[in-house]
């Protein structure tokens, strides 16, 4: 019999990982488009829409490298030294742009370097991030269950190109955020900086879905051979469909629509990279049943997370529901 | 030239936790105390509880900020610097951290939000419960990191199976027998530590006859818990050391600088140990008072550091004077809890500007003694990572020293930048102190009813805390 915990623990894995690049996503944007925006009013709008959320959004990447570490800890002892420089340089850029959010509030009014601090952590997040899922997906040379490559096998064309693909996919996530915030001329502003956003998101889509099948043949194989294609054709349809909802939706003004299509995107592209990954972990050796941890952690760990996650997603929802509706110059102090 | 990368990793794990530790003990303390004075403020409707709670709340803010980043850089450096350790002992260890993100890190991470952002748009009885609930969580975190750690020290409830760790009873795992007095021991060093912070800011106002309100108030409540909990923590410590004669008899005889097993242990206060040559030079102590802590007989003999081959000591110079330190700076605050508590019964506590002017720069004594105590106990653990188990020179990751060095570097570069300035944002509030403000009204639908404490804050009450000054 096969052991079914290694997939459960798996999708899991994908879960949290779809979780946190939409609720880090839209906070990493926010970070991203504080650039663009030069006001000093419009930037404390920009930050207090995240301030209340940002903690709890970044919990989800300890949970992704955690859970990683719980249920496969032969994958976390794989890619962590073989993505040993993007990940330190993500925890780095993370670091910065963690403390700026209370530095900035208490060091006012000499707060510049914290802003830069603030928008260069985000963006080298992003980069960082697209750049190990890159690295990930291209794979990593594995020899006696150990990382055998070099250090700097990570950096490609292509895993630079992720990088790229989403941090504009963060942007465009915080764009539609602050769309959902904000009123006036912010809420104009980044509505159109959104429909930009928009056109590099699919440009990017498009891009990694021709580059992978015909960079990588286990992709290939997978899209292009029947049945699989007969039930794979809907993906590329839903993805133009919801990103033709987006576009009129930011069109025609809407306030929250732009946001949850922009998470219906995400989504989509996600199901298509763990299709074209799964059961792979590592690439392009290791499955999720050869990297499991024993049945017997898995299964204490599987427990805790049944009983745990809806608590939090209960309580976390709740807290969302308590700062909900538009940020305002009135409630943008920081309150204590 | 050659650089060990095993050092270098050492190294950098030594460095980031040491800082990440500092928070996590301060913020277990303060989420605490700010939980406490809300309570306080909702029960009495006195304003100066609610000042103080958000006054501690801003310096919260902060510290908490700088212990979610620099935590986050652990629970990757498992994986980038010890990828072996992931490997053989993940089945055991990993569940416990899974344990620690579910149960307590996103508690705390997103009630932080409402804590912080709450004032005016919750009600009183959410704010403290999303207070109490940071506490909790920073108390849940302490309770799985601390089991794992302990676990590390004393290996229980598992089987090894072709050079891999298999869980074999979880209970034994997660309460392996150093876990309880650990995790006891930490967490009253905990809340010392943030009663020594308060203390100290409490004595920095009276010096400065600043927030004569609110200082009285952080200066009684500070002394209370030094007084019961540092003569609590010795008491606790030295459980912890028995245990650790028993299942780690290695690092007790580090500890004590004890190198011959055939003669009785004295006390020592001062001595050079040698390891080289295995013995102390200069050493000046109590003769056979070690013996009497550990055995409980003068004469009593315990294992010393010959009864273990070289490569399995501990180095025995930073152990013996780590501990040292730990239990000099306890001996101090119980001191200080003896003459505090007495100046307070004799009703001149207020009053004693000799004593509050010294008191002022006591702040970092907690913050010293915990990572002493660390200190003594992690490196008496080598060389073992896990004890008798797994080699720390046999877990490290395949990753060659420079990529090592380079991170290392910029972690110091980084960390100097963000906690220098994090340390400097923290005393310019403190210097502030709590801002007599009034609370706006409640504008959002959540509050369902005014916040009445704050409004109560009139005449009346101005008036009847005189009389307490």
């Amino acid at each position: 019999m096969i052991d079914t915990l290694p997939l459960i623990w798996g999708l899991v894995l994908a879960f949290a990982v779809v979780v946190y690049t939409i609720l880090d996503g839209f906070d990493l944007g926010v970070g991203m488009l504080f650039g663009l925006e030069k006001s000093e009013a419009n930037r404390d709008l920009m930050m207090s829409s995240i301030a209340p959320f940002w903690d709890g959004n970044e919990t989800w990447l300890v949970l992704g490298g955690g859970g990683l570490f719980v249920a496969f800890p032969l994958a976390y002892s794989i890619i962590m030294p073989a993505l040993y420089i993007p990940v330190i340089f993500m925890l780095l850029a993370l670091i910065f742009r963690g403390v700026a959010f209370e530095f900035r509030h208490v060091a006012k009014p000499h707060h510049h370097w914290w802003d830069k601090a603030f928008l260069l952590g985000s963006l080298g997040a992003a980069l960082a991030q697209g750049v190990i899922l890159g690295a990930l997906l291209q794979g990593i040379e594995v020899a006696d269950d150990r990382f055998a490559g070099k250090p700097f096998d990570w950096l490609t064309p292509f895993s630079l190109f992720c990088g790229g693909g989403v941090a504009v996919g963060y942007a465009m996530l915080g764009a539609c955020w602050l769309n959902l915030k904000t009123e006036g001329e912010l809420q104009q502003k980044m509505r159109a900086i959104a429909v930009w956003l928009l056109m590099g998101m699919l440009l990017f889509i498009a891009l990694v879905s021709l580059w992978t099948p015909l960079v990588f043949p286990r992709i290939a194989d997978k899209w292009f051979s029947l049945p699989n294609f007969y039930f794979l054709w809907p993906v590329p349809t839903i993805t133009g469909l919801l990103a033709f909802s987006v576009y009129s939706a930011l069109r025609r003004k809407r306030a929250l629509w732009p946001f949850l299509g922009t998470v219906g995107l995400f989504i989509v592209s996600f199901i298509g990279l763990a299709f074209s990954t799964l059961p792979l972990i590592v690439p392009p050796d290791i499955s999720v049943y050869d990297a499991a941890a024993s049945h017997e952690s898995q299964l204490f760990s599987i427990l805790g997370v049944l009983i745990l996650m809806p608590v939090i997603l209960i309580y976390t929802i709740f807290v969302y529901y308590i700062f909900r509706g538009k940020v305002t110059p009135e409630t943008s102090h920081h309150s204590i | 030239m050659e650089i060990d990368p095993v050092m270098l990793a050492r190294l950098q794990f030594a460095f980031t936790i040491s800082f990440h530790i500092i928070f996590p003990a301060f913020t277990i303390g303060l989420s605490a105390y700010i939980a406490v004075l809300l309570a306080m403020w909702i029960k009495t409707k006195r304003q100066r509880y609610q000042k103080l709670a958000r006054f501690w709340t801003k310096i919260f803010a902060v510290s908490f900020g700088m212990g979610v980043v620099s935590g986050l850089v652990l629970s990757y450096q498992f994986g980038t610097n010890w990828s072996e350790f992931s490997r053989i002992l993940g089945n055991v260890l990993g569940p416990l951290i899974g344990y620690e993100v579910l149960t307590a890190f996103f508690l705390e991470a997103t009630f932080l939000g409402v804590l912080l952002f709450g004032w005016g748009r919750v009600p009183q009885w959410l704010q403290l419960t999303a207070a109490t609930a940071v506490a909790v969580g920073t108390l849940m975190s302490a309770f799985w990191i601390l089991s794992a750690n302990s676990w590390m020290h004393t290996p229980a409830g598992f089987e090894m199976r072709e050079g891999i760790a298999y869980p074999v009873d979880w209970i034994k795992v997660i309460f392996n027998p150093s876990f309880p007095y650990r995790f006891a021991h930490m967490v009253l060093a905990a809340y010392l530590t943030t009663a020594v912070v308060v203390l100290a800011v409490a004595a920095r106002y009276r010096v400065a006859d600043k927030f004569p309100r609110q200082s009285p108030t952080m200066l009684k409540m500070a002394l209370g818990m030094i007084m019961v909990l540092a003569p609590l923590q010795m008491f606790f410590g030295d459980l912890h050391g028995l245990n650790t004669a028993e299942y780690q008899p290695a690092k007790i005889a580090a500890m004590e600088a004890h190198w011959d097993s055939s003669e009785p242990a004295p006390l020592l206060l001062f001595a050079w140990p040698d390891q080289q040559q295995q013995i102390n030079h200069a050493a000046f102590g109590i003769p056979g008072l070690a013996s009497l802590i550990i055995t409980h007989e003068r004469e009593g003999l315990f294992p010393g550091l010959n009864d273990f081959p070289a490569e399995d000591q501990p180095p025995v110079l930073p152990v013996f004077f780590s501990f040292r330190i730990m239990v000099g700076i306890g001996l101090l605050l119980i001191g200080i809890g003896l003459l505090g508590g007495f100046l307070w019964w004799r009703g001149k506590l207020f009053t004693a500007r000799w004593f509050m002017r010294p008191l002022q720069y006591v702040w970092p004594l907690g913050f010293i003694a915990l990572l002493a105590g660390w200190m003594t106990t992690e490196i008496g653990r080598q060389p073992w990572l896990a004890y008798g188990l797994l080699r720390t020179a046999d877990a490290a990751s395949p990753v060659p020293a420079s990529s090592i060095l380079v991170s290392l570097s910029l972690f110091v570069l980084v960390y100097a930048v963000v906690f220098g300035a994090g340390i400097y944002y923290i005393n310019r509030l403190i210097h502030k102190g709590p801002e007599p403000e009034v609370l706006e009204a409640p504008s959002a639908p959540m509050a369902g009813r005014p916040i009445s404490g704050a409004e109560s804050g009139g005449f009346g009450e101005l008036n009847r805390e005189r009389t307490n000054d």
